[in-house]
């Protein structure tokens, strides 16, 4: 069955996700390419609706979309507010209007791409929202781990970092799980949860995180705007605790793990300057992998399908 | 009406024709054989094996033009993709598409436009095994294995060794509306 939106991770099978990942290489290949692009998308509009600030997955759909032949509009809702039912509706009004096919929204409110795609026949993809979920994040994420582990099955991916207020943990994790890795938590207590799935460890030590030998580093980015409660002492205090510091960059290297984070990066924070050099750091195939996946995405959704 | 059948025979002299035609028509000249997938792929690898028997230099690709298909719209679902192998440099190169059947002509616009992003190739020629007509495209084949006689409405069945485990061809008469 084709799909309309891309909401969260939670919702796709399996089949759908490992088909989603093995179109993305092909995706990929493109790029090697001197015509990058491909008119599978050619006359369809894709609109951008970002109302957190994004400059990563902003452009990294944009330059997706344009690479299908797509035209693409950024809406500028940078001033706009959308927090109340009405705007909602009038911005829906004005999409279908323009007759607009694909929809990228990001927001701080969980669930909103979710009203969006109920109400509109074009197809809406969650970029963000709120807490809640980054299903292209988790995607990517699934991408790169696979281009490293082809069979990732029981392969170890700890994550680090403020767990409660990431979308990204909450998707990445969920679709690791779904492809049969072993997922665990690592942060300082006010920033793990204590509920959630029972099949992820949870730790509050950095040593008995790497006890547990994971084969993958993911950072998490500190969201320094998000923090109106402080949940950690100071920016140092955490780099010492949880950061990727020289000394642990070099046990890092000494174990072989990959290390993965969805940027962009807080220098001295998650991680120490001399990580961007770690020949297994897969931050920049994060981001190349992005735009293949997002391809992928928008080449799979179908305009006008039955919703959920 | 009853199906009609070519056997896994008819379909080797097919691929036989299509070698022999390429030969004579290019002597030593050097060539490259691009197949469209699905089954183009498996068609232009046995023209190959024919056509290297004789220790010429032949380069090889496969092309996938599902991104480049212009019946979106009309797909309930869009095609999965398949991976491009076009280990040469397309520039300047003689090349020859190679499918199985030739029928409105679209997939072979599709596979003009995706070679082009490519490279500007110097020629490209057009061989394929079964020609069962019905152009809805000015396209025209250079070398044609087997001549098939079909109405519009028929469904050509093309199964190969490599990808579907047998070689035969089944044409299912279809009553015109």
């Amino acid at each position: 069955m084709p799909r309309k939106d891309l909401l969260d991770i939670a919702s796709l099978d399996r089949a759908e996700i490992e088909h989603l990942l093995d179109q993305s290489a092909p995706f990929k290949e493109l790029f090697t390419r001197s015509v990058k692009k491909v008119p599978a998308l050619k006359g369809k509009s894709v609109l951008t609706l970002f109302y957190e600030p994004s400059t990563r997955t902003h452009s990294s759909f944009e330059v997706a979309a344009k690479r299908l032949s797509a035209d693409v509009t950024n809406f500028d809702v940078a001033h706009s507010s959308i927090t109340k039912g009405e705007s909602v509706r009038e911005t829906i009004e004005t999409l279908q209007a323009m007759r607009t096919d694909f929809v990228i929204v990001r927001h701080k409110a969980s669930g909103l791409p979710g009203t969006i795609a109920r109400l509109t026949r074009a197809s809406v993809i969650n970029a963000g929202d709120g807490a809640h979920a980054h299903p292209t994040q988790a995607l990517l994420d699934a991408f790169t781990i696979k281009e490293k582990f082809p069979d990732p099955t029981g392969k170890k991916v700890i994550i680090i970092g403020d767990i409660l207020h990431s979308r990204v943990a909450r998707s990445t994790s969920t679709i690791l799980k779904k492809l049969g890795l072993e997922v665990a938590y690592l942060g300082p207590g006010s920033l793990v949860p204590r509920t959630g799935p029972e099949n992820i460890r949870r730790f509050t030590d950095y040593k008995e995180a790497m006890a547990w030998s994971p084969d993958i580093v993911y950072l998490l980015r500190v969201q320094m705007e998000r923090q109106d409660v402080q949940y950690f002492p100071s920016l140092r205090e955490y780099h010492k605790l949880y950061g990727i510091t020289e000394a642990r960059l070099e046990e890092v290297r000494k174990r072989g793990l990959y290390l993965m984070h969805p940027g962009p990066v807080n220098r001295g924070v998650e991680l120490c300057d001399a990580v961007m050099d770690y020949e297994r750091s897969l931050i920049n195939d994060q981001v190349e992998n992005g735009i293949a996946v997002r391809m992928a995405v928008l080449y799979w959704l179908k305009p006008g399908a039955p919703g959920e | 009406m009853e199906d009609q059948k070519l056997s896994a025979d008819d379909i080797a002299e097919g691929v036989r024709r299509l070698a022999e035609a390429i030969r004579e028509r290019n002597g030593d000249s050097p060539i490259a054989l691009v197949g469209i997938r699905s089954r183009g792929d498996e068609v232009a690898e046995r023209v190959l094996n024919l056509l290297s028997e004789e220790d010429r230099e032949l380069a090889f690709g496969v092309l996938d033009i599902s991104l480049y298909r212009d019946d979106f719209e009309h797909l309930h679902e869009n095609p999965a993709i398949q991976e491009t192998d076009i280990p040469f440099p397309v520039e300047g190169a003689h090349i020859i598409l190679v499918d199985d059947v030739l029928f409105t002509g679209r997939t072979i616009r599709a596979a003009l436009d995706a070679l082009s992003d490519y490279g500007r190739p110097g020629k490209v020629e057009l061989a394929v095994l079964i020609d069962r007509g019905h152009r809805e495209m000015p396209i025209q084949p250079d070398y044609v294995g087997i001549v098939l006689d079909t109405r519009r409405l028929d469904h050509v069945w093309v199964s190969l060794e490599g990808t579907d485990g047998c070689d035969e061809v089944r044409i299912s008469r279809k009553e015109t509306p």
